[in-house]
């Protein structure tokens, strides 16, 4: 076991906000129309056990835009099908060139497991239920394109927080930057036990409480074999906590919509949400691509 | 090693000796002939003599330690550990004694696996005492023959690894083991609330996106069993690798209610918190799994007030390839056999200050009450000569890669211990020596 390579992005709860900020100024300087060969011969491994399309298609974007060579590894059609380890595979991609790995998993703490037996940067594209740091960071950077700082906002999650990877991510960063954040569901969404996850989080089961005097508000895809599996009627968790146009007008008039996608119409929010003024969701996937291109510029030792 | 030979004896001088059974906690000289306890005489006071003799002073001399509950593999994972490699982790750790769980492959629910284990081949250098599935294959269903299984030998049934969920078979296995004076040991653990879980219900799985045991999928099956254990007279019923404060309460009304129930603790548990999982470390992953701050606050409470009967290890060796894989997918176990004295000094007696007289019992004729074992657990005249013999207050380092056991799976690598076994004394026999 070893301490991952520098450039590694495990995850946003051991950054600190100096780190956060250093990468979000980077993805500023970050053009993915204009290429710039930074990365050029560089071999960026997609290592993805799981399905994907707005973060391994921008992080493909993202590398080929810096010059990298990369290439999709999936678990269909590839070793993993025939029983091959994670680390096994990992020792391979390493063998085969890879200069770093981007790495979506079902399982928690999956690419840590790498990040302590490779000697290369592992960037983690998700795992399970626990991190999601590349898409927290391009929600702040979306955030720090509509307000001037992320310092002394207000912000609201809505939504199954518990089997989100995505929310813990964004509350381990909002909360760094003193953010007053709020979580908002139903316990067997956000469990009491949710408000241990960083210093200043607050929950409420009332999306109206929520809401009043927000700058942000974010959303969370809403399973429905997830309500199924919880005995939560469909109609119930819509009545109670469904954006609407009417409860978005609770928020600050200047607030933004933010979500990770993929979105349900109808479910956690209504289309005109979704494609009102006030809705930056294509934005943020949008702004994937930049953070990414700083994300890899960053672990492979080109941050400059 | 399984020469069994009963000649020869051995005269142990000038230590320090604590057995609990016989309330004596002063320097004595033991004497060890034929296999058996032959005198235990003021110092220099012992009118037989010996062939050989061993220093003790400044040693604390103890009756064999007894570990409830190890998985040493066989039949059928010899990859993980043996019987040989179990038994020589078990004498470095000062146990003299072990209790085998049948959770291998097959499962030992025939007399005849029972025989097999303690065959003379299997090359054990401590006892071996099998532990016989409760149910068929362990599934939960049918009763194993119990009168067979102790006939052969087994001191005890369960479907550890496995709890037995079903209430009329969990009656049924009370019912059948009160007839024969026959203990049924539980694994408590409601599966239902279980499924894919990795770890213990709290702020770090939260933290970790694990999937989580509630500490009630413990303590609801030990209040069930309790309960049917007060109902079933002479029944008895132990509570193997107790882990949460809820599942005490259970046992203290057991107790009180004079009902035969018992439970054992291990070292993880009084040692470590969920926690110290980190990031995702597997050595740090167990069955039940490490509980929180306020459950080991708990348990330290209960193993100094005699609500615990027994520390014993659930030592699990896993091969390497079982745990250098993803959180979720590792296999659940720990080896303990050889950190858990150490374990017991360093936290329970310095750090919680309960006296090595409570820490012996724990690992002596506390365990061999729980399993009705003669002769063991105390060094009354004419009991076995297994003895332990450690220094309290010996400073030293556990390397993993220098364990006796097939497997390195532990948490405790690197650890600074006070407190280490420095002969192990198996029917008079030293099988383990480090003076």
């Amino acid at each position: 076991m070893n301490k991952p390579a520098r450039g590694s992005l495990l995850g946003i709860e051991h950054l600190d906000a100096k780190d956060i900020l250093a990468l979000l100024k980077l993805a500023r300087r970050m053009n993915p129309q204009k290429a710039r060969p930074l990365l050029r011969g560089k071999r960026i491994v997609l290592l993805f056990y799981e399905a994907s399309t707005r973060t391994r298609s921008s992080f493909e974007f993202a590398a080929k835009s810096l010059g990298a060579i990369t290439t999709l590894v999936q678990s269909s059609g590839s070793s993993i099908e025939k029983g091959e380890s994670l680390l096994d595979t990992g020792y391979t991609l390493r063998a085969v060139g890879a200069d770093c790995i981007v790495i979506r998993h079902p399982s928690a703490g999956a690419p840590h497991l790498m990040a302590q037996h490779l000697d290369i940067p592992i960037i983690n594209a998700g795992d399970g239920m626990h991190e999601h740091p590349s898409q927290a960071l391009l929600d702040a950077y979306t955030i720090l394109k509509h307000k001037r700082s992320i310092k002394g906002l207000q912000a609201t999650i809505i939504g199954d927080i518990f089997h989100s990877r995505v929310a813990r991510s964004a509350c381990h960063l909002l909360t760094k930057f003193g953010v007053k954040l709020t979580l908002c569901g139903p316990p067997e969404f956000v469990p009491d036990v949710a408000a241990t996850l960083a210093p200043g989080l607050r929950i409420t089961r009332h999306i109206e409480d929520a809401l009043r005097g927000t700058d942000v508000v974010m959303l969370l895809r809403v399973q429905k074999e997830r309500l199924a599996g919880q005995k939560i009627r469909l109609q119930d968790y819509i009545a109670r906590y469904q954006m609407t146009p009417a409860r978005l007008k609770l928020a600050r008039r200047d607030a933004i919509v933010m979500h990770p996608g993929p979105i349900i119409r109808g479910l956690e929010l209504t289309a005109e949400v979704a494609d009102g003024p006030q809705s930056v969701i294509i934005d943020e996937v949008h702004n994937g691509v930049p953070t990414r291109m700083a994300i890899l510029a960053r672990a492979l030792g080109k941050a400059k | 090693m399984s020469d069994k030979s009963k000649s020869g004896s051995l005269l142990i001088k000038g230590g320090h000796l604590i057995d609990p059974t016989a309330k004596i906690n002063a320097p004595m000289d033991v004497l060890l002939r034929d296999g058996r306890v032959a005198e235990i005489a003021l110092p220099n006071k012992a009118r037989g003599s010996a062939d050989e003799k061993f220093d003790a002073r400044g040693l604390i001399v103890a009756p064999g330690f007894i570990d409830l509950h190890v998985h040493l593999r066989e039949p059928g994972q010899s990859y993980k550990e043996t019987i040989a490699t179990g038994t020589a982790a078990a004498a470095a750790g000062g146990f003299t004694s072990v209790c085998t769980m049948p959770n291998t492959a097959p499962v030992v629910d025939t007399a005849e696996w029972v025989s097999w284990l303690r065959n003379p081949e299997r090359a054990a250098v401590v006892n071996v005492f099998p532990i016989a599935a409760a149910t068929r294959g362990s599934k939960g269903g049918t009763l194993t023959d119990f009168a067979a299984l102790q006939r052969a030998g087994a001191v005890a049934v369960t479907d550890d690894g496995k709890p037995i969920l079903d209430d009329d078979v969990m009656r049924m296995a009370l019912r059948l083991g009160a007839e024969l004076n026959f203990p049924v040991v539980q694994h408590a653990e409601d599966t239902r609330l279980t499924e894919n879980c990795s770890m213990h219900a709290g702020p770090t799985s939260f933290r970790l996106g694990l999937r989580a045991m509630p500490a009630a999928a413990e303590s609801a099956i030990v209040d069930r069993d309790v309960t049917l254990a007060q109902q079933i007279r002479e029944s008895r019923l132990h509570v193997a690798h107790l882990s949460t404060s809820e599942a005490l309460k259970s046992v203290r009304r057991g107790k009180r209610a004079k009902a035969r129930v018992t439970c054992e603790v291990t070292p993880h548990h009084f040692a470590l918190i969920d926690e110290n999982v980190g990031e995702y470390d597997t050595n740090f992953k167990m069955n039940p799994p490490l509980r929180s701050a306020a459950d080991l606050e708990a348990i330290v409470v209960a193993l100094s007030d005699g609500t615990v009967d027994a520390i014993a290890t659930d030592h699990a060796p896993h091969a390497l390839h079982e745990k250098q894989v993803e959180f979720e997918r590792a296999s659940f176990g720990i080896t303990g056999l050889e950190t858990a004295l150490a374990l017991a000094i360093t936290k329970l007696h310095r750090e919680h200050k309960i006296p090595l007289t409570r820490i012996v019992e724990l690992f002596t004729s506390g365990p061999a009450r729980v399993f009705d074992l003669p002769g063991r657990g105390s060094l009354a005249r004419g009991s076995h000569a297994d003895v332990t013999i450690f220094d309290p207050k010996k400073r030293w380092t556990f390397e993993a890669s220098k364990s006796h056991s097939l497997s390195h799976n532990t948490p405790f690598d690197g650890w600074q211990f006070t407190g280490k076994v420095l002969a192990t004394i198996v029917g008079g026999k030293i099988v383990h020596r480090e003076v």
